[in-house]
Parts: C-alpha cells; sequence; structure tokens
C-alpha cells in the first residue's frame, strides 16, 4: 500500500514537470546532509532522520553494457528504502538538455569535486528534487561510480571496479556491493544490498539474493533441512539436519567445500543452532526425555559441550547471541507458555525479557536479536494466528509489527531496520521483507512453502566471488 | 524282628509251592467242528478286521482333527497378534499446544501397559506431533514432551524404561492434510511404533 502510493506521486510529478516539482522538492529534501566540503574517511552532520529520505537520481548513461548494472544498483537502492528515487521524465531528453553526464563522470578525478564544471547540471537535478545523483560510467574495462552531491554542486566520491562478466556468478553480488558503496558514500551508513538469505523449501535449504535474484540450493544430502544459521564471517552456516526423530548439526560452507558435523550433536535432537558473534560457540536446543534445554559446543575446537538451562519442568530453546555475545535471548515453557527470557551467555541471570500479560498473550517463539543490540525480533500467538513483534531491549517495550495474515519467525538484516519473514498474506506461506522505517513489504520469493529464513551478515568480497 | 518276619514269610513260600506240585495239569478237551462253529469262527474274524479298521479310521479322524486344532490355534494366535498389534498402535491425541495425557486417553495407554507386560520382550518407540499452528521449531519441542509423556504414563504403570524410546517429529509428519480444526486435532498426536521382541504377540 505504502508503495503503490509513493509511487503515484511519483507519477504525478513525472507528468507535471519542473513547476510542480520544484514546489515539492523542499518536502523531500534531506534536512541534515553533508554540506561540507568533500571529506573522505570523516563524514560531518549526516544524521538520518526517518521519514525523510532523501532524493536520489540514477543518472543514464551512454554506455548501454552497463544497462543491467544500473538497473540492478537502481533497484537496490530503492529496496534500501533509505532513498526517494526519482525517475526521470522522458529519460534520455533531460540529458539532451542538460549537458551529458558521462563526459562528467569520466573526466572527474578521484573525489574531486568540479562536477558542475564538467558538465552536470546540478541545478535541473537539484529541481527535480535530488540530493544525490549517481553515475555510471566505463572507462576501459573498469566501472566508475561516481556519486554527486547535488546541493554542494561536486563528486562526493568516486569508485573504480572491475566487475566481472554478466554471465558470472558473482557479477550481480558485485553490483549489489556498488549500491552498498552509494549508502555509504551519501549517508555513511553500510547498505544490504550485497546480503543474501538461508531458507528452507521443500525440506532443503537454499540461499538468495536480497533482491530475490540468485536462488541456490545448498543443501548437500537428501535428510531433512531445518533452521539454518550464518556464521559472522559470512561464508559458513549451521543448520539442523531431521531424520527418524533425531536431529544432527551441521557446519558447512555456503560455497564449495564439505559440511562437517557439530560435535555431540545427533544423538537427541539438536536443533535451532545459533552462532555467537565471535564465531567460536554453536548455542543449540537438546530434546531429551529431561525435556528440551539449551547447550553450547565450542565450534573452533569442535569441543566442550556446555550446558546452559536445566528445565527439568520446562523446555529452553531458540538461543539467540546479542551482538557483542555476553548476552542470550531464548524461549522458554517456565511461565506455562513459551516466552521470551534472556539470560548471559554462560547460562546465569536468566529473567524475563519480553513482558507479557499471564493468561491473556499467547505464545511467544522464534526470537532473533538484531545486529545494532538494540531490538529483539520474534513472533506471538495473536487470537490463534502468528504476529511478528519487536521488542526494545533497554525500554523492555513491546510493538506488534503485522497483522495481516499470519506471520512468523523473523530475522534482521544488518542494517537492523529490515526484517524478513514467512507470511501468508497473499493466500499461500511466503517470504517477505519488512522496512520498519517505512512500513514498506514486499515479497522476497514467491514461491509457496518457503520458511525459516536466516538474513546474512553483510558478506565478503571472497564469498560473493566463488559460486 | 526283622529276621523273625524272614522265617515266617520263607515257610510260607515253602507251603504254596508244595500245593502247587499237588495240582494235576489242566487238561483241555478238543471241540468237535461244526460249521456254525467254522461260520461263527468266520464272522469274529471278520468282525475282528472290521474293528481294526475302524480303529485305524478313528485314529486317523482323531490325528486330523489334533492337526486341525493345532492349526486353528495357530491361526487364533496370528489373529490375537494382529489384535494386539493394533491396539498397541492406537494413537492418543493431544490439547492445542498441550502435552497432558487426556483422561479419555488413559485407558488406551492402559491397554499398552497390558500389552506390554504380557509381552516382556516387546520394545516400542513413542513419537510425538503437532499441528501445523504452533512455531516450526518449538513444535520439535512440544512433540518431544508429548512423546515423553506417554513413556512417563507407561513408565509409572510399571514398565521398564528402557523398553521405550520416545522421538519428536514436531509438526513435520502431519497425518491428515487439511488445514482445519479436524486435521490439526488428528495430527496432535503420538504414535506408537514396535521396535523389538514384536513376534508372537501374546494377549494381555
Amino acid at each position: 500500500m505504502q508503495t503503490g502510493r509513493r509511487r503515484d506521486g511519483w507519477t504525478v510529478r513525472g507528468a507535471h514537470l519542473a513547476a510542480l516539482l520544484l514546489t515539492v522538492y523542499p518536502s523531500t529534501r534531506l534536512f541534515a546532509q553533508d554540506t561540507s566540503a568533500v571529506d573522505r574517511g570523516v563524514r560531518i552532520g549526516i544524521i538520518y532522520r526517518p521519514g525523510v529520505r532523501p532524493g536520489l537520481v540514477v543518472l543514464p548513461g551512454a554506455a548501454a553494457a552497463l544497462d543491467s548494472v544500473r538497473a540492478i544498483v537502481a533497484r537496490d537502492l530503492d529496496l534500501s528504502d533509505r532513498f526517494e528515487l526519482i525517475t526521470l521524465p522522458g529519460g534520455d531528453s533531460i540529458r539532451m538538455s542538460a549537458a551529458p553526464p558521462s563526459a562528467g563522470t569520466s573526466r572527474a578525478p578521484t573525489g574531486g569535486r568540479g562536477g558542475a564544471a564538467a558538465g552536470l547540471n546540478y541545478q535541473l537535478y537539484q529541481a527535480l528534487g535530488a540530493d544525490f545523483a549517481v553515475g555510471l560510467a566505463l572507462a576501459g574495462d573498469t566501472t566508475v561510480l561516481a556519486v554527486h552531491d547535488v546541493a554542494a554542486g561536486s563528486v562526493r566520491r568516486e569508485f573504480r571496479s572491475r566487475l566481472p562478466p554478466l554471465k558470472d556468478p558473482g557479477f550481480r553480488m558485485a553490483v549489489h556491493r556498488l549500491a552498498d558503496h552509494i549508502l555509504e558514500a551519501t549517508l555513511g551508513v553500510g547498505g544490504i544490498a550485497a546480503t543474501r538469505i538461508l531458507f528452507v523449501l521443500d525440506g532443503k535449504a537454499y540461499v538468495i539474493d536480497e533482491d530475490g535474484a540468485d536462488k541456490q540450493l545448498v543443501s548437500s544430502s537428501d535428510h531433512q533441512a531445518m533452521s539454518p544459521a550464518w556464521a559472522p564471517d559470512g561464508r559458513r552456516f549451521s543448520y539442523m539436519e531431521f531424520w527418524a526423530g533425531h536431529g544432527q548439526l551441521f557446519v558447512q560452507p555456503v560455497g564449495p567445500g564439505k559440511r562437517q558435523p557439530v560435535a555431540t550433536t545427533g544423538q537427541a535432537l539438536d536443533f535451532t543452532p545459533a552462532f555467537s558473534p565471535d564465531g567460536k560457540t554453536l548455542a543449540f536446543s537438546r530434546a531429551t526425555e529431561e525435556g528440551t534445554d539449551i547447550y553450547a559446543v565450542n565450534i573452533k575446537d569442535n569441543c566442550c559441550l556446555q550446558r546452559l538451562t536445566v528445565g527439568r519442568f520446562s523446555d529452553n530453546l531458540s538461543p539467540t547471541y546479542s551482538p557483542e555475545g555476553q548476552r542470550i535471548a531464548f524461549v522458554s515453557t517456565r511461565p506455562g507458555l513459551p516466552q521470551i527470557y534472556v539470560m548471559a551467555a554462560d547460562g546465569t541471570d536468566q529473567q524475563l525479557f519480553a513482558p507479557f500479560d499471564y493468561g491473556v498473550t499467547g505464545s511467544s517463539n522464534a526470537p532473533d536479536w538484531s545486529p545494532d543490540g538494540q531490538s529483539v525480533a520474534f513472533h506471538r500467538d495473536v487470537g490463534g494466528t502468528l504476529q511478528v513483534f519487536v521488542l526494545d531491549v533497554r525500554t523492555r517495550a513491546v510493538r506488534q509489527l503485522t497483522s495481516l495474515g499470519r506471520n512468523e519467525d523473523p530475522t534482521w538484516a544488518p542494517d537492523s531496520r529490515h526484517l524478513a519473514f514467512v507470511s501468508d498474506r497473499s493466500g499461500y506461506r511466503q517470504l517477505w521483507i519488512i522496512d520498519l522505517e517505512t512500513g514498506r513489504i514486499r515479497p522476497l520469493l514467491q514461491q509457496s512453502g518457503a520458511r525459516l529464513p536466516a538474513w546474512s551478515p553483510r558478506l565478503p568480497e571472497t564469498a560473493s566471488s566463488t559460486p | 524282628m526283622k529276621r523273625l518276619s524272614l522265617i515266617v514269610l520263607s515257610g510260607i513260600a515253602v507251603v504254596a509251592l508244595a500245593a502247587c506240585s499237588h495240582n494235576p495239569p489242566p487238561v483241555t478237551t478238543p471241540q468237535q467242528p461244526n460249521a456254525d462253529s467254522v461260520a461263527a469262527a468266520e464272522r469274529a474274524r471278520q468282525d475282528s478286521i472290521d474293528r481294526a479298521a475302524a480303529e485305524a479310521r478313528a485314529r486317523e479322524e482323531a490325528e486330523r482333527q489334533r492337526q486341525q486344532r493345532i492349526a486353528d490355534s495357530l491361526a487364533a494366535m496370528g489373529k490375537t497378534g494382529e489384535a494386539v498389534r493394533t491396539m498397541l498402535a492406537t494413537l492418543i491425541h493431544f490439547d492445542y499446544d498441550k502435552a497432558n495425557i487426556r483422561p479419555e486417553d488413559a485407558s488406551i495407554l492402559d491397554q499398552k501397559v497390558a500389552i506390554l507386560q504380557a509381552n516382556p520382550n516387546l520394545r516400542i518407540r513413542i513419537s510425538g506431533h503437532c499441528d501445523e499452528r504452533g512455531s516450526d521449531e518449538y513444535n520439535l519441542a512440544l512433540g518431544n514432551r508429548r512423546a515423553t509423556a506417554a513413556k512417563q504414563y507407561l513408565v509409572s504403570h510399571g514398565i521398564e524404561a528402557q523398553r521405550i524410546e520416545t522421538v519428536s517429529y514436531g509438526e513435520e509428519r502431519p497425518l491428515a492434510q487439511g488445514h482445519d480444526e479436524a486435521a490439526w486435532a488428528q495430527n496432535r498426536r503420538d504414535e506408537f511404533e514396535i521396535i523389538g521382541g514384536g513376534d508372537a504377540l501374546k494377549q494381555p
């Protein structure tokens, strides 16, 4: 709904020209923006204000070879939910009336100013509501990305990279990385374009790019897979393999490579693995005849099993580490129904985390601690169906995020403002992504039955270049 | 005393021997053969043959009946085994998000207690299952609770714990595929499976 409204807005702007655009311009302007001279490394005065999104225009270019790059970058910037993307009415006609931007970007020295001198009509783009303009050009086999600060009338940052060929499996991830460079250069924040999401479909683990492209099977056996979880290095993941009522945990590279069974697992029902932020420990749930409890095993040396909870008459499961690794949020049935609890990473100091009304609030499950440490997302039974909630770690306030259909198993993006989750709002269960700032919701995968998503950290360069 | 009685006994024996030797040997007088007696003998001989044949037939019949009885009882035993097996496999069900044994299911478990007691070598596996409404991962823990709840019931009624394995399938193996309360109610269940000592099951 939100998307539609905004798109309509831009259609209106596209239909009327500069006169109307000039009047609209102030409302979309970024108030606190970097007006200082270009200063790489230190960014002063950039404060993102929710609800006020800077305008950004992806400049058309002469090099047709970059058309797919431009399309992917523009889509990534849109999916970041941080910009009002400005589509140029008439496309090339604007460029014609202005000086060709390709000349400007190709001649611009690294990080230099002089965009205006190079011929980009900053006044025009400013009139269209753009705070930033992004140009893509080719210099030999090098792709040159120029990020213009429209108000300052200069090139803020320039990136040169040699992109893999279009057919290369690493092509899309390399382009996603360009989009993240743009967020870094304009807003000083990390992006999520170069991230992927693990999920389970028909008992197999898959990985998909955050923009919904490039779905790949990562399961390496025929046994049922459940609960995939990323290692903090973004190169490996853990998951549970389920057969004959037993659950064994494995750690497997996302790229090529052999999986390793996790020590001590597989005799009982071991499930919901979660890496500690230093990647040395794997916490998980183990169901035995005593009930379900949380254990931790040293994944580096594949040893040293440690029991963190002793439930006896209650179950404890689904651990998730805080980003500094000191605490673990988890599910406990000690109040009768499952609710969200928290403890120190060594199992001490266990206490209720997400408040609830006894006898009123439904079951709460599947917690995921946000990468910025400020929130824990989980799902809760509301009137017989599940909804996604977010707990504010500092105030312990809980707010409901979804209400349409059944929504479950939220997982945080590395920017701590997007969540992927499972929803049947379209009639069948599939993966969706919500932006907590704008409320925009989009489907990630139009495929029935996808579940148990896990969003990757920002991926290292090498992870993408290996198929 | 002993000697005296021996003397007395031997005296009696001597007297008896003397008496025997006194009696003349019995003389058999040969009978005159006549037609009637020949016919009678022949009849008697024939009767005895018939009698022998009848006896043989009766023996055969008895043997046949005995075999039949064995076969019947074997079939009956097989039928008993099947009935016991069915009784043992009877599911129990649970309320939503609950793992306690419902009162109406206690009698089903009591039958299993009796069967396990009558068949001391019998070993079983209980698997706990959930409906699709709950959380996927939590349901693994809940299914585990449901399986162990049934095991605890059996153990508390005298069955050795090591004869019973428990596993959980969460919501991963639904019995009914629907998405309504009827299907969910069927899917919230414990299944019972023989894993050893299941040959020639005895009725409790």
